[in-house]
């Protein structure tokens, strides 16, 4: 694989962005809290797309993550920020743990859609049960650090600010090397042909739950920022297009650099803003426009402009038209 | 007794109109092998223009009636025209990309004529009940019924049944099963698979269209109404097995029956009764339960 920066490098990069945000005006601030939260959630469903599978149900995690972490909160008065995104990232695990091995079969179409059916019975679930608020959902309390507590907004959004760039980069720093390493070369195979890959003696299946767990980490974890930066929590958490979006985001990076996630997630947030700002009810007509550009003219995302693949293009059928996987005769 | 009669009626009703719109979904997947996400849209557009129909005709003092036939119209021709126009200006430029792609393709649309429908009906609910009262209530074994609603199970009979019979028993409907089945070897035998395309998707259009034309008079239209049917027909057309006109029936059915048991019985499941039964299908019969198995490629 080609050479990238070293990890060390990156590490100094992420704590000069991280304080960067202190010279950052109060509205850019929550603008990157969310685009890092959402950068991670990406980032997830970048991992997994390495093995030819798109996830359409990260939505799932996302809300697992949040509902969790509320729900703890409110009951034990749990509010440091950092046991939050814990707390959140082991709610989205132990559910990848569970679903990841059980669709690991499916491939392609059948993979999307099974994901987003099981994000919308979630979905459905929370809407019906009023113990959760329903379709309204509840409020937490602000979030605090190691004991210490904001009462200051503008030092609570960089608390929060801090965080998620920092967990957001140590995610993007680890995914790297999980993209170098021989783990990550294997779930690429998989995606080029996954019964070559057991003919070789690894399990297709058990990559793909791997790579599932890692992207619903990263979603739990995400959703424990969603919330901790809304205060709020409902079900569209887990709605589809909630993770329509996120697959958007993915997509508009592709999976040529980890960084081009935080560039295409920053690039969403800014580009809804400015809808908002300017044009408050077409920001998902400038989205899909926005998003049809991409996979026509860049199609291996915004990475592949300052990343030159080494193979030529790869040829459309990287996914077979089958639904079964795995299960080597 | 009655209770189980009121819980297949409402199923049944509820399957008909789902069942137009699951057809053109799967129609539009077996020809193209695309997976359409702007089909909810398409619904969403019928219902609005067959709206702005039923408004205008009553506006004139013209009876219900021709509001009714105006609405079908109205929505066939406009609908077919988007359709042409989105299968030749669009999605032409995405073939023999990834299907994953090209659902993403198809994401973006729904994007754009969510804000577009915004843009046209604004965002307030529209309502279009002239023709409901077309066809009075009907009496039904002890049970009352507004007889639109009872109307709607024939007419869903009537256009599966045309469906299935253009496919198999006349000669556009053996091409485009040809090109289902193989479009390479279509192509060799002189088949204009391109064409067959832009007719395949623009009926797609039209049947997501029809379905949303007539359940206008019996709902509310406003934004968010798309995403809630594509959700829907996705699960029946996953049940019934993708690409199969059979299989959508059966799937219109159950999830029909489904919804109607869970809001007659329990009321707090209703989504989720239907995708666990989408679920349970693709634990056990990822194909579908209407699909052969297909050899898989090396």
């Amino acid at each position: 694989m080609r050479k990238g920066l070293h990890p060390l490098v990156m590490i100094a990069l992420v704590t000069a962005v991280t304080l960067f945000g202190r010279v950052l005006p109060t509205w850019t601030l929550s603008l990157a809290t969310i685009a890092a939260s959402n950068a991670l959630i990406a980032l997830g469903i970048v991992v997994l797309a390495r093995t030819g599978n798109v996830s359409f149900g990260q939505g799932l995690f996302f809300a697992a993550g949040g509902y969790g972490v509320a729900l703890i909160a409110n009951a034990w008065g749990l509010t440091d920020a950092v046991a939050q995104v814990i707390v959140g990232a082991a709610c989205g695990g132990l559910l990848g743990l569970v679903i990841g091995p059980l669709i690991a079969r499916y491939s392609g179409i059948f993979f999307g859609m099974l994901t987003l059916a099981l994000s919308m019975v979630f979905y459905g679930a929370l809407v019906k049960s009023t113990a959760l608020g329903g379709s309204d959902g509840f409020n937490v309390g602000r979030p605090s650090l190691f004991g210490m507590s904001f009462t200051d907004p503008r030092e609570a959004d960089f608390m929060l600010y801090a965080v998620s760039v920092i967990v957001t980069g140590f995610a993007g720093i680890a995914a790297t090397i999980l993209f170098r390493s021989e783990f990550g070369l294997a779930s690429l195979a998989v995606r080029e042909n996954n019964l070559r890959v057991e003919y070789l003696g690894l399990s297709a299946n058990r990559i793909i739950s791997i790579n599932f767990l890692i992207a619903a980490i990263f979603a739990g974890a995400s959703g424990a920022f969603a919330l901790m930066a809304q205060r709020h929590i409902d079900p569209q958490f887990a709605y589809w297009t909630t993770s329509g979006e996120f697959v958007f985001v993915a997509v508009l990076a592709g999976n040529q650099s980890v960084a081009a996630v935080f560039v295409a997630s920053m690039a969403l947030e800014l580009v809804r803003s400015f809808s908002n700002l300017y044009l408050p009810n077409t920001w998902q007509l400038v989205l899909g426009v926005f998003l049809l550009g991409v996979i026509l003219f860049l199609p291996r995302g915004i990475g592949s402009l300052w990343i030159r693949d080494r193979h030529k293009r790869r040829i459309s059928a990287t996914v077979p038209l089958t639904a079964e996987r795995g299960a080597a005769p | 007794m009655n209770f189980f009669l009121t819980i297949i009626l409402d199923g049944l009703i509820q399957a008909s109109w789902l069942f137009i719109v699951a057809l053109g979904l799967t129609l539009v997947f077996g020809v193209l092998k695309i997976l359409n996400i702007a089909h909810g849209s398409f619904y969403a557009l019928g219902a609005y223009i067959a709206a702005t129909a039923v408004t205008m005709v009553a506006a004139r003092g013209l009876p219900p009636s021709v509001g009714f036939v105006a609405m079908l119209l109205s929505v066939a021709l406009i609908a077919s025209a988007v359709g042409l126009l989105l299968e030749r200006g669009l999605l032409k430029m995405f073939y023999g990309r990834n299907e994953v792609v090209l659902l993403l393709v198809t994401y973006a649309v729904f994007l754009i004529l969510e804000d577009v429908t915004k843009l046209i009906w604004g965002v307030n609910p529209i309502y279009a009940t002239q023709p409901y009262e077309l066809f009075g209530n009907l009496e039904f074994a002890g049970l009352y019924y507004v007889g639109y609603d009872l109307v709607l199970i024939p007419i869903s009979a009537v256009v599966g049944l045309a469906i299935w019979f253009g496919l198999n028993r006349t000669v556009i409907g053996k091409i485009v099963l040809a090109v289902i089945h193989n479009e390479e070897m279509s192509v060799s035998m002189g088949v204009r698979v391109n064409r067959v395309y832009a007719i395949a998707f623009a009926f797609g259009v039209l049947l997501a269209a029809l379905a949303g034309a007539l359940t206008a008079p019996k709902i509310s239209m406003q934004p968010g109404l798309s995403s809630d049917v594509i959700i829907l027909s996705f699960a029946i057309v996953v049940i019934g097995g993708l690409g199969s006109v059979e299989g959508a029936a059966v799937g219109a059915i159950l999830v029909g029956l489904a919804r109607a048991a869970s809001v007659h019985l329990m009321p707090q499941a209703e989504l989720f009764m239907i995708y666990l039964i989408m679920a349970a299908v693709l634990m056990f019969r990822p194909e579908g339960l209407f699909k052969r198995e297909t050899a898989r490629r090396i």
